[in-house]
């Protein structure tokens, strides 16, 4: 990627708070128009990242540019970065056009460009005709809109969102990812959007960040985070997922392997280089495992046998905890076929386990 | 047999009507009489007293009363807002450590602490003594029986009463608002001007209300540090009835004073509703 269109610029960032560190060594690195979403468990660290970008906050070390300039020791009134806060923390006293033109009015705009500028701007949030409502009048949905305008209608290089969604209720909560993303692709801005819901961040993002304990787990496309998590913790925050434990046991070409799993020999492929011997996880999606009734395995496949624990129907899916031999506890996720439309099995019913062949994820377990 | 809760209703009403409702009539009645040094108030109805209450004399008394009371609110009020917004961020244990320290005082009956201030200011007090003392006066200062000697003392009694709403009211600004402030470019002063002044404005109404209408009446204060020439209206009124004994006069002089203060209470919650309308400030404090 060309170094000009870097727009965001994290290095070697420290933050403590009293006797907790926050962050330690955070990098990050930002593309112009980009959708880019930080995603964690709470107490990540991924608010204070935010935090720092905006101004509230000065790290104790490191470089933090926008726009290819350094904004160290700049106050948040200074920098061409806006926020859209958690609660929206819309002024009460003002309307909703008072409050989009705030930020223009604090920068001395002439008030006829103040205005057409709002004008556009609630045009584009879909809130024209709201101009005289005050913020107690508005809905959830609304007032969300009116925080995205009040923040666009400055023209951030950057808006920075504070689990912007998540005081909406589910049904809202999904409008309003299509319209953010819909928003970001008119506007043209760059958005970092702070979550720790993992499905809004797959649904809007280019990019998501995963952080834990103030350190990025990986960084990628929502495909390569869901499909290659990089270890353990990518692969459980993200979804639900089958871990294995196995042995690689000998090379079969480039990118094939032997390996001994759950007391059998599987075949698995990897795109990173492992040797014999060596101890991984075989990573497994849910919707990857296949499930037969024993009678029904196929010939001269090997795979586990087991028995279902629980079933559950989701209406899109059948969810089954399968517990296999050994013990172990693995779940699969079965879409409906058409052509069979009494699916279902019975608890303790005994059935055979098998992965869709390539679809398993392989990583070494000395990462963790 | 008469239930409890009719017991109860009854028992409340009666007293408000024994202790409330009858003085209030009680001297409404006499504002209207015609005074009598021996019976203190007889027949026939006049509005005489009420004539005398808007003559020059007695306007100019009324004028300087609220003059003393208003600028003894305004000095609260600049105390207290810096006050409050320092108290309002601190962290709640520092917080009520410092509204106790700040209550303590109150826990000593007021008149006793006015004899205090006495002392304090007179010629021979704490002030002229520290002052000569240490050679910057060689005469002491004339600060007894002063208008700021009133000043001081209403300033003194009536401070918790100015900073207790207004730090509800900045209590009520989420950290939110000064930081979205901050992200669309308002500097200190307009963060000041548009964001806290507004938010803080019904602590402030309510504040001097809360301070202004009581220190009217606060005659106590006047008698102790204000001399003759620094009466405020709760000195008038006593003296009607105790020195003068001119009852009809100091029951239309009370009249007139709640109904001032009547006025500017609905004025209060006239404004306050303008305001709940217009932007939606929830107030908690009246």
């Amino acid at each position: 990627m060309p170094q000009a269109n870097v727009i965001l610029l994290l290095e070697a960032v420290f933050k403590r708070y009293g006797s907790e560190q926050v962050l330690k060594d955070f990098s990050l690195e930002i593309q112009d128009g980009e959708f880019f979403t930080l995603l964690g468990p709470s107490g990540c660290g991924k608010t204070t990242v935010l935090r720092l970008i905006a101004g509230f906050e000065q790290a104790d070390a490191g470089v933090i540019s926008i726009g290819g300039e350094a904004v160290e020791g700049l106050p948040a009134e200074k920098r061409p970065v806006n926020t859209v806060f958690q609660n929206y923390a819309l002024f009460p006293h003002m309307t909703v056009a008072q409050n989009v033109a705030f930020g223009l009015r604090m920068a001395g705009l002439k008030r006829a460009e103040t205005e057409k500028r709002v004008r556009e701007v609630l045009q584009l949030v879909k809130l024209e005709g709201y101009d005289n409502r005050s913020p107690k009048q508005l809905s959830g949905g609304q007032k969300q809109r009116v925080a995205i305008a009040r923040s666009i209608v400055m023209r951030p290089k950057v808006l920075l969102l504070d689990e912007s969604l998540s005081a909406l209720d589910h049904k809202l909560r999904q409008q309003m990812q299509i319209e953010l993303k819909q928003i970001q692709r008119k506007s043209g801005i760059t958005f970092v959007y702070v979550t720790h819901d993992q499905e809004e961040a797959l649904s809007m993002s280019d990019r998501v960040m995963v952080m834990n304990l103030g350190k990025a787990q990986q960084t990628g496309t929502p495909r390569e985070i869901y499909e290659q998590p990089q270890n353990l913790f990518v692969a459980g925050f993200i979804g639900e997922i089958n871990v294995f434990d196995a042995r690689v046991t000998a090379q079969t070409d480039e990118f094939h392997y032997q390996i001994a799993i759950e007391g059998v020999q599987k075949q698995a492929c990897s795109e990173t280089r492992l040797e014999s011997g060596e101890k991984v996880h075989l990573l497994l999606r849910p919707e990857d495992m296949r499930v037969e009734c024993v009678e029904d395995r196929p010939d001269g496949v090997t795979g586990f046998f087991g028995r279902i624990r629980e079933r559950s129907y989701t209406g899109k899916t059948l969810d089954s905890l399968i517990e296999l031999e050994n013990g172990k506890l693995i779940r699969s996720s079965e879409f409906f076929n058409e052509d069979d439309p009494d699916f279902d099995y019975r608890i303790g019913q005994r059935v055979w386990v098998n992965w869709v062949d390539g679809w398993e994820h392989v990583i070494r377990q000395d990462l963790d | 047999m008469p239930s409890f809760r009719r017991i109860v209703i009854t028992l409340t009403l009666s007293w408000l009507a024994i202790m409330v409702v009858a003085p209030h009539l009680l001297v409404l009645f006499a504002s209207f009489m015609t005074a009598d040094p021996q019976q203190l108030a007889v027949w026939p109805p006049t509005l005489a007293a009420y004539a005398r209450v808007f003559q020059p004399i007695y306007f100019d008394v009324f004028a300087h009363s609220l003059w003393l009371s208003g600028v003894a609110t305004l000095v609260c009020l600049l105390i207290a807002y810096p006050f409050a917004f320092i108290l309002a961020r601190q962290q709640p244990v520092w917080r009520n450590v410092m509204l106790v320290l700040m209550m303590l005082p109150f826990w000593t009956n007021s008149l006793i602490r006015t004899y205090a201030i006495k002392l304090i200011l007179g010629k021979k007090g704490l002030v002229n003594t520290l002052l000569l003392g240490s050679g910057l006066i060689d005469q002491p200062l004339t600060l007894l029986y002063t208008e700021f000697a009133v000043i001081f003392g209403l300033v003194y009694i009536l401070l918790p009463f100015m900073v207790l709403p207004m730090m509800a009211s900045f209590g009520s600004i989420s950290k939110e608002y000064t930081e979205a402030a901050k992200d669309l470019r308002a500097n200190a002063w307009q963060r000041f001007w548009h964001i806290y002044l507004p938010l803080t404005s019904p602590g402030i109404v309510a504040g001097c209300l809360i301070v202004f209408l009581p220190a009217m009446g606060m005659f106590y204060v006047a008698d102790l540090l204000g001399g003759a020439s620094n009466l405020l209206l709760g000195n008038v009124i006593k003296n009607q009835f105790l020195v003068v004994r001119d009852w009809p006069f100091g029951s239309a002089f009370s009249v007139t004073l709640i109904v001032i203060m009547a006025l500017m209470l609905i004025a209060y919650y006239r404004a306050n509703r303008w305001i709940q309308r217009k932007g939606g400030l929830d107030d908690q404090v009246l």
